[in-house]
């Protein structure tokens, strides 16, 4: 029994460098038939001549595609993701730096998502077809269909403009900049740990917004994915026995359904929350979120490839590991699974 | 368990507490700080000798002095910034300056001969991106010793390679490139042979009005006012904070939390300009937008169809319609404001004299053909009228929108047909664009240097060796003179249909005033900004 479960777990880990293998093979080759001549974003279309044969041999571009993308696999295997044109960083220094900021985003989003998106799921189930499930519905269409700079700017214009309830633009106010040490890059925390209140406050409040409306959009579909699995388990004989035995409706729709819903649950938010992490571009930058969305946006359209093929990877390994703790979440969770 | 009253009373008590946190949060911005809504991502370095940005310049420009600069209400005018005075040579080779007494650095200690020697020798040794505009007088790494040198604490000599117009020579030490810093601190800082290039990204050592108190990339700049400045400035701190979205930044303006908005679209401009709670300021920048015809393409390469693509273009109605508040019409290739700018505008939208030069150049019928361009709004569209235009003499141009850096490097490749592109002056000097437009001394593939008019395959011996002559003659009048002729020629010769000049504008709030915008970016001025 406890062989399988090693041997289980062994093949899931097993995956983790294939589906990295795959993911730098699939960025790299991009990044090379992208129109854009890499050299122009190192050297700028000014540079004289000499300096532009020595940048081309400096990133290799004179070796044959195979020979290159050696070279870039054998760095990343040593933990180099080599430097950022734009930036002029190690990638992992800009890593870092944009990291915790698209972190402390989408961990509050994913958290405001998951707990609306299932409360409201479970309330469309247990009253399906009544107004109050015409109404969760309505509320995730709306979630599904708006357009993410839409509403960003009309939050902006009425939180913001009219109302004058939250903060604009940026991760802190005026007063507030450079008041805090960095420590964690995460701006809430790191203002806590300094026992700085009022710059909590503030980093708070910036929050808000951007994180309100990533939520939005996560909880549409999470409570839809609740309230699909939540009918399936309220149909089922279980659920009639309980009934019949006389137990409250709380306890059946809980203790019993709920649990049962859980384990597909989990991997609807953990890929989410992936999701959430690899940064939200538009969001963003509406909101002037120096998050991983913007820096791989910024380093794409410059043709920084380096900083766009270790972002990716980034992202890819984010993915890979919430998909892992996902499954072994689900082993725990599901008794069939042991 | 409390009650329902409990929990209620409870709820409005957060409430009005929470109220309060918000409003603590909305103060106006503080007096004696400026705060500027840009789009500050494009920063890579705040290192004088490295930085090449739009943005990166213009802060260089308020921290750091150089030994010349120009003067603010005639941009063409030459003035000392740290040099008191200079004298050129008799061989036009050795240059000779002197500093300007009491000039301190932000540290309290006085600008001396052998900082600006560190500063010029450090840009020649690092050689980045903005290297080539101080490097182009023949300085490099094994000789800077003997021609960038000082001969007393307030005497510096620099000896060019060639024969050199003073004027060039001083006008490309005003860039930002040409930023005096301090050795003792920038040398105690350098590690690994980098000359403190580390240490400078995100520091600064000069002695303009303003220092680098941090900048956060994509997030802000801080800068505070240099307490030892010759002049100081009115404003103690200026922060620039990354605002992507104009939208954004106009919402910012309006609430007060911003005091100037950089990046305003041309209809938020127009709202603006009516508005009495606001202030513009407008340049001219040395920015150009136009359409380059590649010669290796047979039709383009007549000369009669060259004109006739001229003569296509309604250029006043495509500024009056589509970018009224964001870029002026201008047809030659030194932008306004830079010395020898010339501001005739021969051409204007005439179809039927348009159809006549295609039908004698042999193509009655018109002809098809491909045209790139950038994206992005307003060139996209731009783009569009420019097709209408050509359309209306049979010109059937078919659309190639692509991503900024791959159009560049299309044309760089040179296979293009038409191209509509933009086109920034490095330094104020009239040979930054001059170069570029009416210099091609190899046509060949594979040359050495890829100037727009080769990179539109333009072979210009004659035109080529007049761009070099003006960039030597040493009598300065006599070489303005040589820019606008040059200008007049390419006006009617080159394959470039010079359209639009961009504008700048800033928004600001009406309490502040002095805000100086420069026609480059490192001439943008914080040190006269006062906010009431």
């Amino acid at each position: 029994m406890l062989l399988a479960r090693l041997k289980s777990l062994a093949a899931t880990a097993a995956s983790i460098p294939i589906t990295l293998l795959g993911l730098a093979v699939v960025t790299f080759f991009i990044g090379r038939v992208v129109p854009i001549d890499p050299v122009l974003a190192v050297v700028g279309d000014r540079a004289p001549a000499d300096v532009v044969a020595r940048a081309r041999i400096e990133l290799g571009l004179d070796q044959p595609l195979y020979a290159q993308f050696w070279r870039y696999l054998t760095d990343i295997l040593s933990g180099n993701l080599g430097r950022s044109v734009m930036t002029s960083n190690t990638v992992w220094e800009d890593i870092a730096r944009y990291f915790p900021a698209t972190f402390e985003l989408a961990t509050l989003a994913i958290l405001i998502a998951a707990l609306l998106g299932i409360g409201l799921g479970v309330l469309a189930a247990t009253r399906q077809g009544s107004w109050v499930d015409q109404a969760v519905r309505v509320f995730c269409l709306a979630g599904h269909s708006l357009p993410v700079f839409v509403l960003a700017l009309v939050s902006l214009l009425v939180f913001y403009a009219w109302l004058g309830w939250l903060p604009g633009p940026g991760r802190q106010g005026i007063v507030f900049q450079d008041m805090v040490e960095p420590v964690t890059g995460i701006l809430t925390l790191d203002a806590l740990l300094a026992g700085d209140w009022p710059a909590f406050w503030d980093a708070v409040l910036h929050l808000i917004q951007p994180a309100g409306i990533l939520a939005f959009f996560s909880l549409a579909y999470i409570a839809r994915m609740t309230r699909a699995f939540m009918l399936a388990e309220l149909r089922s004989e279980y659920v009639t026995t309980a009934r019949a035995k006389g137990l409250s409706s709380m306890r059946i729709v809980w203790r019993h359904a709920f649990r049962n819903t859980a384990v597909p649950l989990v991997t609807v938010i953990f890929l989410t929350y992936a999701g959430l992490l690899e940064g939200a571009v538009l969001t963003e930058t509406i909101f002037g979120w120096p998050g991983l969305g913007q820096y791989l946006t910024v380093s794409l359209l410059n043709a920084d490839m380096n900083a766009v093929l270790g972002a990716t990877l980034v992202v890819g390994l984010i993915y890979v590991v919430l998909n892992l703790m996902a499954d072994l979440l689900y082993r725990l969770m599901d008794p069939r699974t042991r | 368990m409390p009650s329902r009253r409990t929990l209620f009373a409870a709820s409005g008590a957060a409430f009005l507490s929470w109220d309060a946190v918000i409003r603590a949060a909305h103060a106006q911005t503080p007096p004696g700080v400026l705060v500027m809504a840009k789009q500050i991502d494009d920063v890579i370095s705040l290192d004088p000798a490295e930085s090449f940005e739009f943005t990166g310049t213009e802060i260089c420009g308020n921290v750091y002095q150089k030994l010349t600069t120009t003067a603010t209400d005639d941009p063409a005018r030459l003035a000392g910034d740290l040099a008191e005075s200079w004298t050129a040579g008799d061989d036009a080779k050795t240059f000779t300056f002197t500093l300007k007494p009491g000039q301190k650095f932000a540290s309290g200690k006085e600008v001396t001969a052998e900082d600006v020697v560190y500063s010029l020798q450090r840009v020649v040794a690092l050689n980045k991106s903005p290297a080539f505009i101080i490097n182009q007088f023949g300085f490099t790494k094994d000789n800077m010793a003997q021609t960038i040198r000082a001969t007393g604490p307030r005497t510096v000599v620099l000896t060019t390679a060639e024969p050199t117009a003073t004027s060039f020579l001083l006008y490309c030490l005003s860039a930002a490139v040409g930023s005096i810093v301090e050795k003792a601190v920038v040398s105690a800082r350098a590690a690994n042979d980098d000359w403190g290039n580390a240490w400078m990204k995100a520091n600064s050592a000069g002695s303009g009005p303003y220092r680098i108190v941090s900048w956060r990339a994509s997030e802000a700049v801080t800068l505070d006012a240099n307490p030892n400045a010759a002049r100081a400035p009115a404003t103690r701190r200026i922060i620039l904070r990354h605002v992507a979205d104009p939208s954004a930044q106009l919402l910012g303006l309006q609430r007060g939390d911003y005091d100037v908005a950089r990046n305003l679209a041309s209809d938020q401009i127009r709202g603006a300009q009516g508005d009495s709670r606001y202030t513009l300021v407008t340049q001219r920048k040395a920015g150009l937008l136009y359409i380059a015809m590649n010669q290796k393409h047979p039709i383009l390469s007549k000369p009669g169809v060259r004109q006739a693509i001229k003569w296509a273009i309604d250029y006043e109605g495509i500024q009056r319609n589509i970018v009224p508040s964001n870029y002026a019409v201008h047809q030659a290739f030194l932008p306004e404001g830079l010395p020898g700018a010339l501001t005739e505008k021969p051409f204007k939208a005439d179809v039927a004299a348009a159809k006549k030069l295609l039908a004698e150049a042999g193509h009655p019928d018109g002809f098809e053909i491909g045209f790139d361009f950038f994206s992005g709004p307003p060139v996209n569209d731009i783009a569009q009228a420019v097709q209408a235009n050509l359309a209306a003499i049979g010109i059937r141009a078919r659309m190639l929108p692509g991503e900024m850096r791959s159009v560049i490097t299309k044309t760089r490749a040179r296979q293009h047909d038409l191209a509509l592109l933009r086109w920034g002056s490095d330094y104020f000097d009239p040979h930054s664009n001059a170069e570029a437009f009416s210099m091609n001394p190899d046509n060949g593939d594979d040359a050495r240097n890829k100037t727009l008019a080769w990179r539109s395959a333009w072979a210009i011996p004659e035109l080529t060796a007049r761009t070099v002559a003006a960039v030597k003659e040493t009598d300065g009048e006599k070489r303005v003179a040589m820019y606008e002729a040059l200008q007049r020629d390419h006006q009617q010769q080159s394959p470039f249909a010079i359209m639009l000049q961009d504008l700048e504008v800033a928004v600001a709030r009406n309490t502040v005033k002095g805000l100086q915008i420069g026609v480059l970016n490192d001439r943008t001025n914080y040190a006269g900004v006062t906010k009431a």
